[in-house]
């Protein structure tokens, strides 16, 4: 208690000594202020722990009346100046007029190359999205239909836009990775995409201000004040009202909230996205939930016929080389209880990774059969230049490499296009691995 | 300790340590265990044996002081937590949750349950590798440290934060059953922090300086443009959340607060600000967050939250859980442009109104909480809330809004809501005529 005294008598001066305990503590919020603020401020406060009706206005000024933080003159000669080279490393942002621009090129065909290698699992090679990601094309007129499609080429108004954020942000888990030769190729191939440009096109910091996009002019200013303020405010009619009053829309409906019973059910025919279709409206792409194929895990017996198990065996020696263990393992079948665990934990991979019946490639490998495959051998999935080799030179996922590549990927596998940080915890990857035995092949 | 076999069958329905209580098991719970009937009093039965039986509480030793260092909710409550809903996004890395809304009171959201939104997502900064740089259209350009930082004047204030696509699932009609879903990117705290316009007068803007775009330490390197005077007037760079360190997904170590204006302006992990003489129009300026009319063009800039309400209880989460009598409706309202004076309330769809009772502190741009206490009669309800704002604007219904705007806007609905109760006192959101 004497500890609350000794903090507050230097700040308190002399009167600090008479006062009581109950208004040292009442008052240790406030010690910085002025004597007669101070008061009047405890006067606020207190008159609100205790108000009965609603706080009145002058309650509201009196807290709202605190003096500001003091600015001092000259400043407070505080932090340090920036040097070039760290304004250089952070200050990347482009403005439409190109400013921030670095030198550079990159034409469509080049372009393409680059994004199919690191857009393309999310976003297509076309740019029409894989899954729930954004599509990046197309879409043009139809900002005014029920359900717009909006795209680089139908929405966005400036070409800086598409250039600054593939620099600073993607591709999604690896940003600022691309040299900008990279992203002036990516933007050249965007526009070629979106019919904004022909496929001799070359874009380039000079050729970069001639490049108009097609909804430039598709905004305005906030116009609120002048077509919502003034007519949602006034008098609220408070009696009498309305007549009748009937219920003309129910969630129930299409319930697909989680954790409902119908919600599970109807969720393909609902899903939205939360900032790009945020209205009630069938699923024109597949919801993330979808990934995860079904409650039970594939019987292995369905799976046994799987061209995949054949091409990962005769593919070699690196599969026999397998460890024992794990054939074993996957003879008695895994722990229920684990692979209902390692269920749960496959919540992290399914928005990119599908498994059981009719798995398909997303912007993932599907992963049925993958305990005991080699790697990078999926059919039909372009795998990174880094997981190809890997397998090429005899990688086989088995628990050990698949624990040392879930626990940290891309520093097992350097180069890996994963975008996964990896799982803290070793007991959800001895999960998940369980899981994925269960799923056959 | 001990603890009797049977004493989990024992404890009030209420305590489910269920995540997602069915609300069946609430009602027969509460009527087994004798709560009101009409909102008479009914004499016991027999004896309650939570009182005539002695608890294990009530006999034998708890934990220590040394057993919750940092402590959390009991476990009874184990149930109120953020949600997400996985269909919404393609992987909830770059995702949002939703604040459990229907579970809270007062004004303030507790640290652990502020929704949260990221797009890449939660950034684990080192406090001593942080720095947050001012440059641009300034003087000096200048780098400070978290302990630079520490040593400008504070203030503490207390502001709601809400997403500008919160409701946004509700433009084309009734979606989710629940206000954590329909309501719930929205959180309320105190913040503590320098104010903006101490660190940019320390850089020194130069007259051409109108804009400023700050810039997060994430891996999407989140940027917006404000203007200068937004800046200069009441926003904070804040390193506290209700008194402690904000949390890692609130941006911790430290976070621009924009009062009043969209939370994807309230930039995380704040690393710099640059001063500049026209906006940046980046990409969540532009492709994101722009409110597009059913007439094909799109408003932008749409910073500030119009007056919006809810009612949190009863709510399809937060059922009626007695019959007939004495029953509490509460809600939280809000205004992006100033205080709350006064929140309507309908039972009727909205035939009649009444204002509802305000309680607790009125904070500009701040959360508030109102109250309707009356008898329900065990007849259906159409609830719903109204609210009025400083400025005398006046929430309008979901169909004013859609009359302006058309179902494209995806941003800023602050429509009426409705909850239909029926006689088992269990709520559903719908729209009405």
């Amino acid at each position: 208690m004497s500890k609350f005294l000794k903090i507050l008598a230097p700040a308190s001066a002399g009167t600090a000594s008479v006062l009581t305990l109950a208004y040292v503590l009442a008052d240790q919020f406030v010690v910085d202020m002025p004597a007669p603020a101070r008061v009047s401020f405890v006067a606020a406060a207190n008159a609100q722990e205790t108000e009965a009706p609603a706080p009145t206005a002058e309650t509201v000024a009196q807290a709202n009346a605190e003096p500001p933080a003091p600015a001092r003159d000259g400043g407070y000669g505080l932090g340090r100046e920036a040097l070039p080279e760290e304004i250089a490393a952070w200050d990347i942002d482009i403005r439409p007029d190109g400013q921030g621009l670095p030198v550079g090129s990159g034409d469509v065909w080049t372009g393409e190359e680059v994004f199919v290698e690191k857009c393309a699992s999310c976003h297509g090679d076309f740019g029409e999205a894989v899954g729930r990601w954004p599509q990046l094309a197309g879409g043009q007129g139809t900002l005014e239909r029920k359900d717009p499609v909006k795209t680089i080429g139908s929405y966005w108004p400036y070409l800086s836009t598409v250039w600054d954020y593939v620099h600073r942000a993607m591709p999604f888990g690896d940003a600022q990775s691309l040299t900008p030769d990279e992203v002036y190729a990516i933007t050249a191939y965007l526009l070629y995409l979106n019919n904004i440009v022909e496929d001799d096109f070359e874009l380039s910091n000079e050729s970069f201000a001639e490049v108009e996009m097609p909804n430039a002019e598709g905004f305005k200013p906030d116009d609120r004040p002048e077509t919502e303020l003034t007519a949602f405010s006034g008098e609220a009619c408070m009696e009498g009202c309305k007549d009748e009053v009937e219920i003309t829309m129910r969630a129930a409906v299409l319930d697909v909230t989680p954790g409902s019973d119908e919600g599970d059910a109807d969720v393909e025919d609902t899903a939205i996205e939360v900032e790009e279709q945020a209205a009630a409206q069938p699923a024109d792409a597949e919801p993330a939930e979808e990934a995860v194929a079904g409650d039970q895990p594939t019987a292995p017996e369905d799976a046994a016929v799987a061209g995949e198990a054949d091409k990962a065996s005769v593919e070699g020696a690196d599969a026999e080389a397998a460890p024992a263990e794990a054939v074993v393992e996957a003879s008695a079948g895994p722990d229920p209880e684990l692979v209902a665990a390692g269920e749960r934990v496959f919540k992290k991979c399914a928005a990119c990774h599908q498994v059981g019946d009719n798995a398909k490639n997303r912007s993932g490998p599907q992963l049925n059969g993958i305990v005991g495959r080699t790697a990078g051998t999926v059919e039909g999935f372009r795998y990174s230049g880094a997981l190809e080799e890997a397998g090429a030179d005899g990688l086989v996922w088995d628990h050990e490499s698949l624990a040392g590549f879930l626990a940290d990927p891309r520093a097992y596998l350097k180069g890996t296009k994963m975008s996964f940080a990896g799982l803290r915890s070793d007991e959800d990857i001895t999960a998940i691995t369980a899981f994925l035995e269960a799923q056959g092949e | 300790m001990s603890r009797p076999a049977d004493m989990d069958d024992k404890r009030t329905p209420s305590m489910s340590k269920d995540p997602a209580p069915s609300r069946r098991g609430f009602l027969t719970g509460a009527l087994a265990a004798g709560g009101a009937i009409a909102g008479s009093r009914v004499a016991a039965q027999s004896p309650d044996p939570a009182i005539t039986e002695l608890q294990p509480w009530m006999q034998y030793l708890g934990d220590g002081v040394d057993a919750r260092p940092y402590g959390t909710p009991s476990q009874y409550e184990a149930h109120v937590i953020r949600r997400n809903v996985e269909w919404l996004t393609a992987d909830p890395v770059s995702s949002v949750n939703f604040t459990p809304l229907h579970e809270l009171d007062g004004i303030i959201t507790p640290n652990g349950l502020c929704f949260e939104r990221h797009h890449a997502g939660i950034a684990e900064v080192d406090p001593t590798a942080h720095r947050l740089m001012i440059n641009g259209l300034v003087d000096k350009p200048l780098v400070f440290t978290m302990q630079d930082l520490m040593r400008f004047p504070r203030e503490n204030r207390v502001y709601f934060l809400e997403c500008a696509a919160n409701s946004g699932m509700e433009w084309a009609g009734a979606q989710l059953n629940g206000c954590q879903y329909t309501h719930g990117m929205i959180h309320n705290v105190m913040y503590t922090g320098v104010p903006l316009r101490l660190l940019l007068e320390e850089a020194g803007v130069k007259t051409n300086g109108k804009w400023i775009m700050p810039e997060g330490a994430d891996a999407s390197a989140m940027t917006r443009s404000i203007p200068i005077e937004k800046a200069m007037d009441d926003c904070l760079v804040a390193f506290k959340m209700n008194g402690e360190a904000l949390r890692p997904e609130q941006g911790y170590p430290v976070r621009l607060v924009v009062p009043g204006w969209e939370g994807n302006m309230w930039i995380k992990w704040l690393r710099r600000i640059e001063v500049g003489d026209q906006p940046w129009h980046h990409r969540e300026e532009t492709s994101k967050y722009t409110d597009l009319l059913d007439n094909g063009i799109a408003r932008r800039f749409t910073w500030e939250m119009d007056a919006k309400s809810v009612i949190t209880n009863p709510s399809p989460q937060a059922p009626i859980l007695h019959s007939k009598g004495p029953t509490v409706l509460t809600g939280v309202a809000w205004s992006g442009r100033g205080t709350i004076p006064r929140v309507d309330v309908t039972l009727d769809g909205g035939k009649n109104w009444h204002e509802a009772r305000m309680s607790g502190p009125s904070f500009d741009k701040s959360m508030h909480r109102f109250y309707f206490e009356f008898d329900w009669d065990g007849k259906p309800l159409l609830l719903q809330s109204r609210t009025h704002d400083s400025t005398g604007y006046v929430q309008p219904t979901k169909n004013d809004l859609r009359a302006i705007r058309g179902e494209n806007s995806i941003y800023h609905n602050n429509g009426i809501q409705t909850w239909h109760v029926n006689e088992r006192g269990e709520a559903e959101n719908v729209e009405v005529s």
